[in-house]
């Protein structure tokens, strides 16, 4: 057991994957010598070489295509986007490509590759170091998405992504890379993918928030509690496939939902998710489910702490929702 | 399944001295080599003259029993392409990607290649795929989407893929499989499995974003690539002029550090000798290699296109004199290998197989309602499970008990 930060975190899943199965590599810009600009792939090179942690050409398109490539030969790819923001470029290849790979061959081929990006806003990254683009892929048959909040769950999840023989985007919330440290065990362990987390259990509303955010939502439960409003707050750790029962179970019980994502509003996973739930607990629901999120511009950069839904705008509207 | 596990018999007869247009191999293991630019004074290798006659200096030395392999192949795929065809004309296949003209291209690249390399197709290489044994039934099968049918329904025709042939799966969009090659290659090479990687794709695909990063990582990575692009004159309706002001394709691979060959692609002893070149240069480790592969379209781009519009029927026919098939079986005749006989039982033997084939086909189900929501992911989550339910439950088309 040793502390960790959320970065170190990662690197450790990486680290411990790879001395497990000689099939697993990372590839990306600046992984190898640097160890990626973030710094998660420090000290891979030293241990495994340039044959398992390879810095590549500037082209995103390239590297997915060419980890797909890898992994329809049997190896585990983990690729590095340097920012979400720049992941459009491989977006074809995630999208024509890797999501349809197995359906389309009819199950003879499958693409066993991770995909890693920090995404999200509060580094004052501006437009293009800022997004949160998890809804595109969640919209997209065939793609596993996965964000953790914390470095227990970073690691185990990351090492449950590598196992997964289906292509698996792993957004790390850049925001809080070293926000926290945490007790990390040193040997392998796993979270299970599409198991969600009671991380506060509560009676009065349900909110759901992931990555970042969560810790926000936090801050919202405590300020709700000493207005004597009980909130229970969700981390589903894997977007997609969702854990639905968890979120079920929850809302079935409070009658209340607030959401909260950085991304744009607009046909973000919050819609998702309101549609889901309002579906399947319309009866026991008591006030109309509420969305917290990024606004439905580009991310700003100068106002990015109005832009986020952090604390001082979650904890209005479930103070709201709660007493609707 | 495991992809990995796959023969190993041996590379076969050491190339022949086909026309490098690059790379002239000095300090091969050297990691960044650099390539001089191709030579403008050579013409495209050709093999077969107009009389049959093959040039002996550049012949590949197919023994009997491999050239007519390949032009039986070569008979085989056209008579399937006329027949799908026909098929799709009458409404009973749904569309088609035809091939006429280009089986030289197709069908001596792959023969060029060992069973073990791995071939990264488009989507109009129907005809290396059953040149690699993969079953006509198949084929057809995937052709009318029926129950036989390897994916269930869920791709359009001409879609094919092949596991144990080791050919990976078709996609439309264009160029996107190019990448996936020199992945393959570079799990390839750090494995040290004497194999390689050859990828398809036509004239138009060399503008494509894919084409450029595979290329690009290739080079850098020395993968054991054979980029292979049929050059047919036209992308849909854009000739190859306007979609490149480079003087030839082939140019592109100085740019990437990696030689560049060209060859006729209309003449399959050529197209043997230059595969079989740069694949010998890839299993050297020496990495990638460009071949540019002259040939034509001479039908349309697809069953949904009408090439009247933006050709003259002068330049068909001007290609069509120099039919690839017409010239192979010259070249055997002369050779003393095939006869008029051998051709018409070909003839003959493929076109009941195809028949038979089709009837076959057409006497089979659609495949299963379920299959559509199956094979997204390995395991069916919650979301597919119940849309399985919600669809089957009002489908007007009923699961075999």
């Amino acid at each position: 057991m040793a502390e960790m930060t959320l970065v170190q975190a990662i690197g450790d899943a990486l680290r411990v994957e790879m001395r497990d199965d000689p099939d697993v590599l990372v590839l990306g810009e600046d992984v190898a010598r640097v160890g990626g600009v973030f710094r998660v792939t420090s000290g891979l090179l030293d241990e495994f070489g340039e044959d398992r942690v390879l810095d590549t050409p500037l082209n995103e398109g390239g590297i997915i295509g060419t980890a797909i490539g890898m992994a329809l030969y049997g190896l585990r790819p983990v690729a590095e986007i340097q920012f979400a923001d720049f992941i459009y470029p491989g977006f074809d290849q995630l999208v024509s490509e890797a999501s349809k790979y197995r359906y389309r061959s009819g199950g003879e081929y499958h693409v066993p590759m991770v995909v890693r990006a920090p995404y999200g806003g509060g580094i004052k990254g501006g437009q293009y170091h800022s997004q949160s683009p998890e809804a595109l892929f969640i919209h997209t048959a065939g793609l596993k998405v996965v964000c953790p909040s914390n470095p227990y769950d970073a690691k185990g999840l990351l090492a449950s992504a590598i196992r997964d023989d289906d292509p698996v985007l792993f957004f790390e919330p850049k925001r809080v890379y070293r926000a926290m440290k945490m007790d990390v065990p040193g040997e392998r362990y796993t979270v299970p993918l599409s198991q969600a987390k009671v991380v506060r259990a509560g009676t009065d509303v349900t909110c759901v928030a992931w990555g970042a955010m969560l810790f926000e939502a936090a801050a919202a439960a405590e300020k709700c509690a000493a207005e004597r409003v009980s909130v229970e707050l969700i981390d589903p750790r894997t977007l997609w496939p969702l854990d639905l029962d968890t979120l079920l179970e929850s809302v079935e019980k409070t009658g209340r939902l607030v959401v909260v994502h950085e991304a744009p509003r607009t046909c973000g996973f919050g819609a998702e998710l309101v549609a889901l739930l309002s579906e399947r607990a319309f009866l026991h629901l008591e006030a109309p489910p509420r969305r917290v999120t990024g606004f439905d511009t580009p991310f700003p950069y100068t106002h990015e702490n109005e832009y986020l839904p952090l604390e001082h705008r979650i904890t209005p509207a479930l103070l709201e929702t709660a007493r609707y | 399944m495991d992809n990995r596990e796959r023969r190993t018999t041996d590379t076969g007869s050491p190339p022949p001295d086909a026309r490098r247009t690059g790379g002239d191999g000095r300090g091969a293991s050297r990691a960044h080599e650099r390539v001089p630019a191709p030579p403008r004074d050579r013409p495209a290798l050709r093999v077969i003259g107009d009389d049959g006659r093959p040039d002996t200096e550049r012949d590949p030395q197919l023994t009997d029993d491999e050239a007519v392999t390949i032009y039986r192949a070569m008979v085989r795929s056209r008579r399937v392409d006329a027949r799908l065809l026909k098929l799709q004309r009458q409404g009973r296949v749904g569309f088609h990607v035809g091939h006429l003209g280009e089986e030289a291209a197709i069908i001596g690249a792959a023969a060029a290649l060992e069973p073990r390399d791995w071939i990264v197709p488009c989507y109009r290489e129907a005809g290396a795929a059953l040149y690699r044994g993969f079953p006509l039934q198949d084929y057809v099968d995937h052709m009318f989407g029926n129950a036989g049918d390897f994916a269930h329904g869920r791709q359009m025709p001409d879609h094919f893929v092949s596991e144990p042939l080791h050919i990976l799966s078709v996609s439309a969009p264009i160029g996107t499989q190019i990448p996936h090659a020199v992945g393959l290659a570079m799990a390839m090479k750090r494995a040290g499995r004497d194999e390689v990687a050859a990828v398809y794709f036509g004239d138009g695909a060399t503008s494509s974003d894919g084409f450029h990063s595979a290329m690009n990582f290739a080079g850098v990575f020395k993968a054991p690539v054979v980029f292979l692009c049929r050059n047919n004159g036209y992308a849909i309706s854009l000739p190859t002029a306007r979609q490149c002001a480079a003087e030839a394709l082939a140019d592109k691979a100085v740019g990437y550090g990696m030689p560049a060959l060209c060859c006729d692609g209309n003449d399959a002893l050529a197209v043997v000798a230059t595969v079989r070149e740069a694949a010998a240069h890839a299993r050297e480790g020496r990495g990638p290699t460009f071949v540019e592969l002259l040939t034509y379209r001479l039908g349309a781009h697809s069953t949904s296109d009408d090439p009247t519009r933006y050709r003259d029927e002068a330049e068909v026919e001007r290609w069509r004199a120099r039919d690839p098939v017409v010239r192979m079986r010259a070249y055997l005749i002369e050779r003393g290998a095939w006869t008029e006989r051998d051709e018409a039982s070909l003839v003959e033997a493929v076109d009941a197989e195809v028949r038979e084939a089709v009837v076959a086909a057409e006497a089979k189900p659609k495949p299963a309602l379920h299959e559509m929501f199956r094979e997204v992911y390995e395991a069916q989550p919650w979301h597919l499970r119940d849309q399985e339910r919600e669809c089957l439950s009002v489908a007007r088309t009923k699961e075999p008990a």
